[in-house]
């Protein structure tokens, strides 16, 4: 039995990357949402292709958590289409929920239990074999083994975060949400992080990431797409980006536009410190 | 229920147990508490109170029992409060377990520490002299009464919990339920006391519930009492568990 997608993996045209298997990963079309009067997605289109790092850029309440509620079962939407791993959101939750793991915008963990003791409580609620061990290899991963035998109420921002994480890499899943993984972060841990979501690309996990900070989207991602008003206003590699500007050239100092000017460019923000209200959340 | 949900159901047993056994203030409140109360009945007002039975810890034990449970249960609505806010509730639900394992590991939760904490007083109010002829049968049908009037109550914490808006008001729906048995045959019988409080105290659930449980640990007939609280007890339980689905489903929607 030969299928489309088959044939497209054994002859793939030339000019694709090796990224472009014929099913994505994440395919989202005609998504809307409205909480009671406000319409915060009227309209959400995009695919992320397997094993890529996908950032969703956007203002704040722009409707990134709203976008990334959906696919992760916790909301459902009015309109359109969402799969996940091939799977629809509305019919198949529970394959969805087999396909992937969510770290939400506010790390989810249970302060009263230890490092340790959350970790082999998410491997065991996966029925992971040997759940200690999992725990522990986290742990040393995340450089909390010290900590790990702390409640989590004594734990620092960034360390919270960091086992937040963690906790989500458990089963191995092919999809994960990662909603503004490094808010709050301090710089070291923010590249801890980058590596961290790199090396689980880089072994053909996809990777949905929102973001505030567009020099993490610039660094990581495959492709970048900004939601903005509802709707997606762009969607590209930030090469394609870059080129929806006017080249930098006119100006003395040759210099390419950076993706923050992109950004602001489009979304019509021009205060340059429009990301500075951020601080007062974390 | 699968043998998934079992396990899952396990997890999240064993995840609030430890919150329990690590709160210095729940563990007060639902035993030490009650016990306080006992010993200042028995000792300080017992020798005051007519109540009809040879021993006053007898009269009371059913009614301190009722007390402890309607305290106990407003730490689960207060830790499910607390599991919708750290976002760990929305952690659980993106994940490949049974939904139902995360609201019925609360429910466990809350009687498996209640039944602890009634285990307790009972040793305890055997220690200061709470005496009974109630053979196995009895102590069954007791156990099914507790374990009905902690599941009913359960359910309205479990309401209570997923609505609410601060932690304070997670735990505040409990105080009536705690005030109740003051207002009952619980602590003195009912005909001392003013027309209007004597009706009210005659018609409200604790009531026919303590006596039925102080009817079973005397070997005396129970009467229709063990019929009015079994009404009572599966009514609310019927109810508050529909309304707490409904509350679930909203919030999961
Ligand atoms: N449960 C809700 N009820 C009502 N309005 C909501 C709800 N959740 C989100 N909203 C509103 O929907 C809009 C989009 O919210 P969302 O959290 O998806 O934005 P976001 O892009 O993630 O923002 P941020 O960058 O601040 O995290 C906001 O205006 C928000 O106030
Ligand atoms: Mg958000």
């Amino acid at each position: 039995m030969l299928d489309l997608g088959l044939l497209l993996t054994l002859y793939p045209p030339m000019n694709r990357g090796a990224m472009n298997t014929p099913e994505p990963a994440i395919r989202i079309s005609g998504l809307q949402k409205s909480y009671k009067d406000l319409h915060v997605l009227k309209g959400v289109d995009f695919d992320v292709a397997r094993g890529s790092i996908f950032a969703l850029l956007g203002s704040n309440g722009a409707g990134k958590t709203t976008v990334v509620r959906i696919l992760s079962t916790l909301l459902k939407a009015d309109a359109g289409t969402a799969a996940v791993n091939g799977f629809d959101v509305a019919a198949e939750p529970g394959k969805v929920r087999e396909s992937i793991s969510l770290t939400g915008q506010f790390a989810a963990v249970d302060p009263i239990l230890t490092g340790r003791e959350n970790l082999v409580m998410i491997a065991k609620l996966r029925q992971v074999e040997r759940p200690k061990e999992v725990a522990d290899g986290l742990l040393e991963r995340f450089g909390l083994t010290e900590a790990g035998g702390r409640r989590v109420a004594t734990y620092s921002g960034g360390m919270r975060r960091r086992l937040d994480i963690a906790m989500s890499l458990i089963g191995d899943p092919p999809v994960i949400f990662l909603d503004e993984p490094t808010t709050g972060l301090d710089p070291e841990a923010r590249i801890e992080v980058w590596g961290i979501v790199q090396n689980l690309a880089d072994n053909g996990t996809t990777v949905l990431l929102t973001t505030q900070y567009l020099d993490e989207a610039e660094k990581l991602a495959d492709r970048i797409a900004i939601l903005h008003q509802g709707v997606i206003i762009v969607n590209g590699t930030l090469a394609e980006l870059r080129a929806l500007l006017p080249s930098a050239t006119v100006e003395y100092v040759e210099r390419q536009p950076s993706l923050e000017e992109v950004f602001l460019a489009l979304v019509g923000d021009k205060t340059p410190n429009g990301k500075q209200d951020k601080e007062e959340r974390s | 229920m699968s043998a998934h949900t079992v396990s899952n159901a396990g997890v999240m047993l064993g995840r609030s147990m430890r919150h329990i056994t690590r709160s210095l203030d729940t563990i007060i409140t639902v035993t030490i508490t009650p016990i306080a109360l006992m010993l200042l009945f028995v000792y300080v007002f017992g020798g005051a109170i007519q109540a009809g039975t040879d021993n006053y810890v007898n009269y009371l034990l059913p009614g301190i029992l009722l007390i402890a449970i309607a305290s106990g249960i407003a730490y689960t609505a207060y830790r499910l409060y607390g599991d919708l806010q750290s976002g760990i509730f929305e952690r659980f639900h993106s994940m490949p377990i049974a939904r139902s394992a995360v609201l019925w590991g609360h429910v466990l939760t809350s009687l498996v520490s209640n039944l602890i904490s009634v285990v307790v007083i009972v040793l305890v109010g055997l220690l200061m002299g709470f005496r009974t002829s109630a053979g196995p049968l009895a102590w069954l049908a007791v156990a099914g009464i507790l374990i009905l009037f902690t599941l009913a109550l359960t359910w309205l914490a479990v309401i209570a919990g997923l609505t609410a808006s601060s932690p304070d008001g997670a735990s505040a729906f409990s105080y009536p339920l705690i005030f109740l048995p003051f207002i009952s045959s619980a602590f003195v019988p009912t005909d001392t006391m003013p027309a209007p409080v004597e009706w009210f105290a005659q018609h409200q659930p604790v009531t026919s519930i303590a006596n039925t449980i102080r009817a079973l640990f005397a070997e005396q007939p129970v009467g229709d009492d063990i019929w009015v609280a079994l009404a009572w007890l599966v009514g609310i339980l019927v109810v508050a568990y529909a309304f707490a689905m409904a509350a679930y489903h909203r919030k999961i929607a």
